[in-house]
């Protein structure tokens, strides 16, 4: 061993402050309590209980047979990405160039992080509607941008409205971010309310990153629309998708970007540098989920769909008012009937009667008041978990 | 497939009042749907899944492989009909491939199933051969799976 003096580490003068700063995630946490209990029934988890279709995952082991396993081209396999441009033609009546326009990421949640990374300047405002994923505020104080959480109700079936939109914006607004259909809340925005937020965009030079991560999962009559199929949108739109939530493929961990050639010129080279490209395996799995996974998509939506109605009546019975979700796989009940905080709802919920659920305030502070019950669980055991949620509930009535 | 069915399929239990609220459909509607059902032969009963080795019921089955000569005009219906009348027989299955008839035996004991082949189905007139599998052990039966709980591996964001 070296002798002489050795500086101590300090962490503290290291780390990036900004970092350092950021708040661990609210989902993360009750699920860490939860794992630790035994018998305990879990409806907090966001990803399908289905496993990926058979005939996608066997691409994938094709693929890994034939030894394919280098890296891919930066932006994804050419193939893929041609796929990604049909399906998003046939799907959402988009067109995008194939070559330039479209990014195959690592999930859905890199190509958010490289969106806000290419469009946000420090001191940029960036406009959220809450209650919504957690990612999109630490991500944006990440690249110095100033988060503005713009409050979505319950009785305006939780949609951003284009006054908030107005009261929100600032000359200092760079970008507003679209998460519909919307984690935690299910809710979802129709072509009218989407073309009210169009009319107030193309007035101004905001950027829109629209996150429609969960666009084939909507349950109403009519099919998701997607923001940059409203008129003049494209031009100022990132589009972002991807396989985890609709093709059940989330270890896969592969999303995709669709954007202006410009922006996307510049996403690129995010990608290319810190991540190289997607997994490759994943990518030729996702090619079969593309061509052949509709028929897949539309059982599990169905199934899905059997599910929320189940949930939807269960709580409105037991007296958890509950806006009707039309989208994703959440509900999200108002717990007003015990007159506890979301927090301690979910904190005694998980110790008197072993079910756990996520508190609405994970999802930014305007989700106080509420819980998000995710339905990638099984009838059988969704019904227990109602069963018990329900004598919780009898038991704390306010008086 | 209907989607009732389904749902039924996986869990004949639930109540109509559960139906109707995950099909969207009122409580009357499920009632009418699924006496229809029954009426016209589509649901031909409602059965519980039992793993009985966790019970104290002595409990073997069999899978038995029947090579019969088909009657003239009646085919194997005359024999299969004959077949089905026993309690001890499960199911009976026409079936393609190297034999006809599949039947399924339940018995108390390996005796039981054994003697009931030897008495009651060799000696039909039509069978010309059997072969007797007994099920040592159920993985999954009915579409449930019987070999331990399935655990949630799934993480969290």
């Amino acid at each position: 061993m070296r002798e002489g003096y050795c500086k101590p580490m300090s962490y503290k003068v290291r780390l990036n402050s900004t970092l350092e700063g950021l708040k661990p995630s609210g989902i993360r946490r009750f699920f860490d309590i939860a794992c630790e209990m035994d018998d305990v029934i879990s409806l907090s988890i966001g990803e399908p209980d289905f496993s990926t279709p058979w005939h996608i995952r066997e691409e994938g082991i094709k693929s890994l047979e034939k030894g394919k396993t280098w890296y891919s081209p930066n932006s994804g396999l050419m193939k893929l990405r041609e796929c990604i441009a049909d399906y998003t033609k046939k799907h959402k009546g988009i067109s995008y160039d194939p070559i330039s326009e479209i990014l195959v990421t690592v999930g859905g949640s890199e190509a958010i992080d490289l969106g806000l990374r290419a469009l946000v300047c420090p001191g940029d405002e960036v406009l959220i509607p809450e209650p919504s994923f957690v990612c999109y505020s630490p991500l944006t104080e990440m690249v110095g941008g100033i988060p503005v959480p713009i409050v979505t109700k319950a009785e305006k079936a939780f949609r951003l409205t284009p006054q908030a939109l107005k009261a929100a914006i600032t000359h200092k607004t760079r970008l507003l971010i679209m998460p519909f259909p919307n984690n935690p809340t299910g809710a979802v925005m129709r072509r009218e309310h989407l073309e009210e937020i169009a009319d107030i965009i193309r007035e101004t030079g905001i950027f829109v990153l629209s996150d429609e991560i969960y666009g084939e999962l909507t349950y109403g009559q009519q099919p998701h629309i997607s923001f940059a199929s409203i008129e003049g949108m494209q031009e100022r739109t990132m589009l972002i998708s991807g396989f985890s939530k609709a093709f059940a493929m989330t270890g896969w961990r592969l999303g995709y970007a669709c954007g202006p050639k410009d922006l996307m010129k510049q996403v690129v080279k995010l990608h290319q540098y810190a991540l190289m490209c997607a997994p490759t395996t994943a990518q030729y799995a996702a090619i079969e989920a593309l061509k052949n996974g509709d028929p897949d998509v539309e059982s599990m939506r169905a199934e899905y769909d059997v599910r929320r109605r189940y949930i939807v009546d269960r709580l409105c019975g037991m007296g958890l008012t509950c806006f009707e979700p039309e989208g994703a796989f959440y509900v999200f009940p108002s717990v007003a009937v015990t007159g506890l905080s979301s927090e301690e709802f979910s904190q005694r919920l998980l110790k008197e009667k072993s079910v756990a659920v996520v508190p609405g305030t994970a999802f930014g502070d305007s989700g106080e008041g509420f819980i998000r019950i995710s339905y990638c669980y099984s009838l059988k055991h969704i019904t227990e978990a109602m069963n018990r949620l329900e004598e919780f509930v009898k038991e704390n009535r306010r008086a | 497939m209907d989607k009732l069915l389904k749902l039924l399929d996986e869990n004949a239990r639930l109540t109509n009042s559960q139906l109707a609220v995950m099909l969207g459909i009122t409580e009357q509607e499920a009632e009418d749907k699924i006496s229809e059902l029954e009426r016209s032969g589509v649901i031909r009963g409602y059965k519980s899944v039992i793993d009985w080795e966790r019970t104290d019921r002595a409990y073997v089955t069999a899978l038995i492989e029947l090579r019969v000569s088909p009657k003239r005009d009646l085919g194997f219906e005359e024999i299969a009909e004959t077949i089905m009348r026993f309690d001890e027989v499960e199911s009976v299955y026409l079936m393609s491939g190297g034999y006809d008839l599949s039947v399924i035996v339940n018995g108390q004991t390996f005796k039981d199933v054994a003697m009931f082949v030897a008495k009651r189905l060799s000696t039909l007139e039509s069978v010309l051969s059997t072969a007797t599998h007994f099920v040592l052990r159920r993985y999954k039966d009915s579409g449930v799976i019987f070999l331990g709980e399935e655990k949630d591996e799934r993480g969290v964001l």
